[in-house]
């Protein structure tokens, strides 16, 4: 009975799995071209994935990648394609460091204040794009894109004219006034593994329960599935968009917390970067599912960890972020080849099944 | 019944057509001669195989059997290209007009003029297509941008395009389910200069008056199948819609009736505003009540409130003026999940874009809209187990022909799909059921089983709204009939009285008023 949701699973990450080694074929033509081994390159990429310290380094970069694709994914869920994770997560990052730095509370209540402020600012960042959407029907491609520019810009402003501190013994890098050390989140492996991998995975088993097992998530995947039909049941599409943007938003505050508060310990320029953009690579590989993301994150993460070997046999890094880039086309590609057929499959298979029975 | 004789040239012969959808058969063995210079209309209920019809002519499919032949020719159409390189053009019931265009860029929109070095010839263009509009003696102002223009106009410059890509044969897709009765005449007027300079017009339509009125040829199709082939002189209205919805009309005599004493419906005096700033109220002064087991029937053309009454009912526009009472409340004000929770339930009228999540497995679309029911969801939990439970009954209960309820809902056939959500409709225990043409699009069987939920439920306390383009089914189930014409009720009639041809003059707005 529920074998036929297996297949469909299995299909999925079949099509997914695939992706990958087509990437992996277009790379290797890649390094053909341009004159190096591809053999040795892989090798010595994948040879990496046997170093304890390449998979603590390949996990504590998935955490945030984790995060921001779950952020994505919400909005996906309802049909609405949140581009400025990575804006919402800069807002977040200077408003947690500044809030954080100003307050002194036990190390628990501390951390806990500091994740609060990061999601809250992050939503507000997303609710304006919610907002606008709901209420005067700006596609919200063009709104989170905009939004990123103008956090990108509001919060260098504000960091450097308000928040920045020129420490005399420290280097040249200029920050925000210092966490205190009640508010840093302790690493699982010190230096190596911080501990908000626990809460990335904590943010993946908590959108799979709200988003497959409540009634709200039931609603929200209608919302997004078919609009006029959970409206006439009902379920206002402008209030579920309006509160799917505003969750993508509080997950997007979270992006930023293992570099600001597992890492640096104050806001500065870059940090941080790109983390938010990432995400939605891995929501796309992952199928914008809790699981499959969790997987693409990880191998996102361990590209990014292991492409520092390549240069060792002098093999360019970038091939790595090439990689990602294809990987990303393949799914895309790929995914959508798979589902026309898989669709057809199915119709197939209930029109043969129900022949059998007539027989 | 006479069959004319061919005398004209034939511009248009289809022979044995036959196409079927997985699970439909949308035409068989349907024959059409249309002579040349003439308006020869095609008729039939909703569903009856029209649009199937035209699609093979204008080449959007290939039919799995029969001829196409064009003046005499044999064709096979691939695509819409082929079928206007023969000369054939359709204007569509939906304008495919850009907006922001100018009235001259969309009549060459697709076919432009183009020079050397790819520049375009606009000139030209205006010179041939003002030549066009003396020869229909239309007037546009061709740098108008489209958007300017009325519907009426904007009809025109649909057929000014076709015209344009040189088009003889002109397929009309009920094009005056759009238009008030003066454009009607307009748009009439354009299509007989048409057919006199040895044009032809092919008509589809429902609307029997226009039909006897203004064309030559009349042929009808029912069920997929072509029924008749007549023409206005001998046939009337009457015999038109009986060979339109079949002559066995069910005998509506012997019915016991159920109604009941206690109403479940009370709509008063509702008035819902039109689709723009300043149009005229979509709806006006509704006032109907529905009773406890009863079936009150909408008759209406598509468009005349139906849809605006539905969504006021369920509350999803807000109305101008009026009450609503569900089950003896007054929900004037209350949201629609409040409304389904007092005990309305809702057949929408497409139930793809409102009734069905396509990419769902079947147990969660029972669930659609019942996700708060208790026994389908603990606390903020759906509870999985319990709605593929409900879904299996549902699919047992209503005959969804199905392999399980983990198939998604796409790969049902369109009869099935509509079992399930007229299943899941009737299982929430509903005290008043709107029914937007429950049975539209399904194939005779589903029809049957449908109508015998629909009749024991009814027998049960049930009371429903039943809004329908089959007349044969609002006869058939009604206990009164409301005929609904440009957003008013116009007239209440006796099932046991109406005739499809009292129908008819009612929906077109030809008579007004009570008839009992």
């Amino acid at each position: 009975m529920k074998r036929q949701q297996l297949q469909r699973a299995a299909v999925t990450a079949a099509s997914s799995v695939l992706a990958v080694f087509v990437a992996l074929l277009i790379s290797a033509v890649i390094l053909l071209i341009t004159g190096k081994d591809p053999v040795k390159a892989f090798t010595t990429l994948f040879g990496a994935a046997g170093d304890t310290r390449v998979i603590q380094g390949s996990l504590n970069r998935a955490t945030p990648l984790m995060i921001s694709a779950a952020a994505v994914a919400i909005g996906f869920k309802m049909n609405l394609f949140n581009i400025g994770v990575e804006g919402q997560m800069r807002v977040a990052l200077l408003a947690t460091a500044v809030v954080g730095a100003a307050v002194d509370l036990p190390a628990p209540l501390h951390i806990a204040l500091c994740l609060v402020v990061a999601m809250a600012s992050g939503a507000a960042w997303s609710g304006i794009a919610g907002w606008l959407k709901v209420k005067r029907g700006v596609n919200e491609v063009i709104s989170t894109i905009m939004l990123n520019f103008i956090a990108l810009s509001l919060v260098a402003w504000a960091f450097d004219d308000f928040f920045r501190v020129e420490s005399p013994n420290e280097s040249v890098l200029v920050k925000t006034k210092e966490l205190p050390k009640s508010a840093w989140f302790p690493d699982l492996v010190d230096r190596r593994l911080n501990g908000m991998l626990l809460v990335a995975i904590a943010v993946l088993i908590l959108f799979w329960v709200i988003v497959w097992k409540t009634r709200f998530g039931f609603r929200l995947r209608a919302s997004g599935g078919n609009p006029g039909a959970a409206r006439v049941t009902g379920v206002h599409p402008q209030r579920m968009i309006l509160i799917s943007m505003l969750l993508s938003g509080a997950l997007a505050g979270l992006v930023g917390m293992r570099a600001l508060l597992g890492d640096v310990h104050a806001y500065q320029n870059n940090l941080a970067e790109q983390q938010g953009f990432n995400g939605i690579a891995v929501a796309l590989l992952g199928r914008n599912h809790p699981l499959g993301i969790f997987f693409s994150a990880i191998l996102f993460g361990f590209l990014g960890e292991a492409s520092g070997k390549l240069q060792l046999e002098d093999i360019p890094k970038e091939i790595a972020t090439i990689m990602s880039g294809i990987i990303v086309l393949a799914v895309v590609i790929i995914n959508e080849a798979v589902k026309r057929w898989d669709d057809r499959r199915i119709q197939r298979k209930a029109a043969t099944e129900l022949e059998k029975v007539a027989a | 019944m006479s069959t004319t004789t061919e005398a004209g040239a034939l511009a248009v012969e289809l022979s044995g057509i036959t196409k079927t959808f997985p699970g439909v058969i949308a035409n068989k063995d349907v024959d059409l001669r249309v002579r040349s210079g003439t308006i020869h209309a095609i008729v039939g209920e909703n569903g009856a195989g029209k649009a199937t019809l035209m699609k093979t002519l204008y080449g959007m499919h290939l039919p799995d059997e029969g001829t196409i032949r064009v003046d005499g020719r044999e064709v096979t159409f691939r695509s819409p290209t082929d079928a206007i390189a023969v000369g054939i053009g359709m204007v569509n019931q939906h304008f495919k007009l850009a907006d922001n265009l100018t009235v001259l860029e969309n009549v060459i929109l697709g076919n432009e003029p183009v020079g050397a070095r790819g520049r375009l010839r606009l000139d030209d263009a205006r010179r041939d297509i003002r030549a066009l509009m003396e020869s229909l003696s239309v007037d546009f102002d061709l740098d108008a941008p489209v958007a300017s223009l009325g519907v009426g106009q904007r009809q025109r410059v649909e057929i000014l395009k076709v015209l344009y890509r040189g088009a003889r044969i002109l397929i009309l897709d009920e094009p005056t389910a759009v238009l008030v009765p003066q454009e009607v005449e307009e748009l009439f007027a354009t299509l007989k200069r048409l057919v006199s300079e040895g044009r032809t017009v092919i008509f589809i339509s429902h609307k029997l008056d226009e039909v006897l009125t203004y064309c030559n040829e009349i042929t009808v199709i029912r069920q997929g199948m072509t029924v008749a082939h007549t023409t206005p002189h001998d046939v009337d209205r009457r015999g038109l819609a009986e060979l339109m919805v079949g002559s066995d009309l069910p005998n509506p005599a012997g019915r016991t009736s159920h109604v009941g004493t206690t109403p479940v419906l009370e709509v008063h005096d509702v008035a819902v505003a039109g689709a723009s700033a300043g149009a005229k109220l979509a709806l006006e002064a509704i006032s109907f009540t529905v009773h406890d087991g009863e079936v009150v029937g909408i008759a209406g053309v598509e468009g005349n409130g139906q849809f605006e009454l539905c969504e006021a009912i369920l509350g999803l526009v807000p109305m101008v003026s009026g009450t609503v009472h569900i089950a003896g409340r007054d929900l004037t004000l209350a949201e629609t999940r409040e409304r389904i929770t007092s005990g309305l339930s809702y057949i929408p009228f497409d139930r793809h874009r409102e009734g069905l999540l396509l990419d769902a497995p079947l147990w969660e679309n029972t669930m659609l809209g019942r996700e708060d029911e208790p026994e389908l969801s603990s606390g903020p939990f759906i509870s999985r187990r319990h709605a593929e439970a409900e879904s299996r009954r549902i699919i047992e209960r209503f005959g969804v022909r199905t392999p399980s309820e983990q198939v998604p809902a796409f790969a049902l056939s369109g009869g099935n799909q509509q079992k399930l959500v007229v299943g899941r409709e009737m299982s929430t225990a509903p005290k008043i059921l709107l029914a937007a043409h429950p049975t539209r699009g399904v194939d005779v069987g589903a029809q049957a089983a449908i109508w015998d939920e629909l009749r024991s439920a009814r027998d049960a306390g049930l009371g429903v709204l039943l809004i329908s383009a089959d007349l044969e089914e609002l006869i058939g189930l009604s206990d009164r009939i409301l005929v609904m014409f440009d957003g008013r009720i116009t007239a209440e009639l006796d099932p046991g009285r109406a005739t499809p041809e009292i129908l008819g003059t009612h929906m077109t707005g030809e008579v007004q008023g009570v008839a009992k």
